[in-house]
């Protein structure tokens, strides 16, 4: 009964998202770079909350297909440090729809000025179940066995995590390059498990146009990155591990919305052979404020 | 364990108020090298209309339509401050911005554009 009630509330708000994006009118634009997995040193602008769904699909060999998304409701706490709420779920062919867990994570800069390598810190705690098949992160031995069994079955898995990630990331000649080094921990058992993101992107146009447009492309951006775990303290090896190489693309449309898609290859027997990615993301600005004016502040 | 990861976000708040503490004047710090740059569209118009669209989508939303500000956190641009920077100053600005005040850096944004932003706010100054 609950579970069913939660799945209908994750796909009410994606929908709301989703008309959100298509019906709201005001100006409010992201800035971030199309990566899927890999973070870059973007923060949310202070006040501004993106909410932005990322969809995976993919078919791990000897299961159904699937589609997994995450809802992130993303907000500028501060100039140097951000919040997000993820809001997981997933429907596999022949198999069933799930709300699969929620994350909790907030990234701080440390450093306030801009240098060749701007390292974030990011702290996550992860309450999901072993149907999440969002693979916002691949760490330790993840590969495709993990996401081939029947929902009832993943479901019993409680994931009870923790994550951190070093965010290393420049921007050089328009260029944005980054780095993550990412541990995982479930707090119930299990050992430390590792991970590792890198991306590149660049917009394919630098200057901006004088007239506003839509189809033009300095509101491309193009990119690749490469995703995968590299074991965990029982055995820190490549061994039986996934790897994933992506190109990618984002485009920023008119009122605020930004789309972006990936086709994911893997690079392993133990990967997934393609995983699919849409992204579609909003950005509301200075809600921060609307609670201010509701209470009566000055603005 | 949920000490260690306790102690670790300990570790990070207090460099993150460290290093923000650090921190002095805008220009004051602004690297030679970087005050000497000249804007390469400087006073053409295609830069300043592009210009203006740049602020309107990343800037408009805290300095208001007219950069006048709000009064409070969000300062206004029609400033002598602003009239007495270099433009190298006003790029190197742009790009490190001010994250203990607010200010979002827009090292993000192509250089081009941000050099746009800047011819558009000096012809409205």
């Amino acid at each position: 009964m609950i579970s069913k009630l939660l799945t209908r509330i994750f796909i009410f708000s994606c929908w709301q998202a989703v008309l959100h994006s298509v019906l709201i009118s005001a100006v409010g634009r992201a800035q971030e770079k199309p990566y899927f997995v890999t973070y870059s040193q973007d923060l949310e602008e202070p006040g501004n909350l993106e909410i932005e769904t990322k969809t995976a699909l993919g078919r791990p060999e000897g299961g159904n297909r699937y589609g997994a998304t995450a809802m992130e409701l993303e907000y500028g706490t501060r100039a140097w440090w951000t919040s997000e709420l993820y809001l997981d779920g997933q429907a596999t062919a022949r198999d069933s729809t799930v709300f699969s867990g929620w994350r909790l994570e907030n990234r701080v800069r440390p450093l306030m000025g801009e240098h060749l390598f701007n390292p974030v810190f990011y702290v996550e705690y992860e309450n999901t179940s072993g149907a999440d098949k969002t693979i916002l992160e691949v760490v330790g031995h993840d590969g495709q066995d993990d996401l081939a069994a029947p929902n009832g079955e993943l479901r019993r898995e409680h994931q009870h995590e923790a994550e951190l990630k070093l965010i290393l990331s420049s921007n050089v000649r328009d260029w944005n390059i980054s780095e993550n080094f990412i541990s995982e921990k479930n707090l119930g058992h299990s050992p430390w498990e590792f991970g590792y993101a890198v991306g590149v992107a660049h917009p394919l146009r630098s200057a901006g146009g004088r007239r506003e447009c839509t189809f033009c492309a300095e509101k491309l951006i193009a990119g690749v990155e490469g995703y995968g775990g590299l074991g965990d303290t029982m055995a820190l090896t490549m061994r039986d591990t996934s790897h994933y190489l992506a190109p990618l693309i984002g485009w920023q449309l008119p009122k605020g919305v930004r789309m972006s898609f990936s086709p994911g290859f893997g690079l392993t027997g133990t990967s997934l052979s393609r995983v699919y990615r849409i992204g579609l993301a909003y950005e509301f600005d200075q809600v921060g404020r609307w609670f201010h004016s509701a209470s009566g502040g000055a603005e | 364990m949920i000490r260690s990861l306790l102690a670790v976000l300990m570790i990070a708040v207090c460099v993150a108020a460290a290093m923000g503490a650090a921190s002095g004047s805008h220009w004051e710090r602004v690297p030679a090298r970087d005050h000497a740059l000249a804007n390469p569209l400087a006073r053409q118009s295609d830069a300043i209309a592009a210009g203006a669209l740049v602020y309107r989508d990343h800037c408009q939303q805290c300095h208001k339509a007219n950069a006048e500000g709000d009064g409070h956190k969000h300062p206004t641009l029609h400033s002598q401050n602003i009239r007495n920077a270099s433009d190298g100053d006003l790029e190197w600005f742009l790009r490190q911005g001010d994250l203990r005040h607010g200010m979002p850096s827009w090292s993000s944004l192509p250089a081009a554009q941000r050099w746009q932003v800047i011819a558009y706010l000096r012809s409205i100054q």
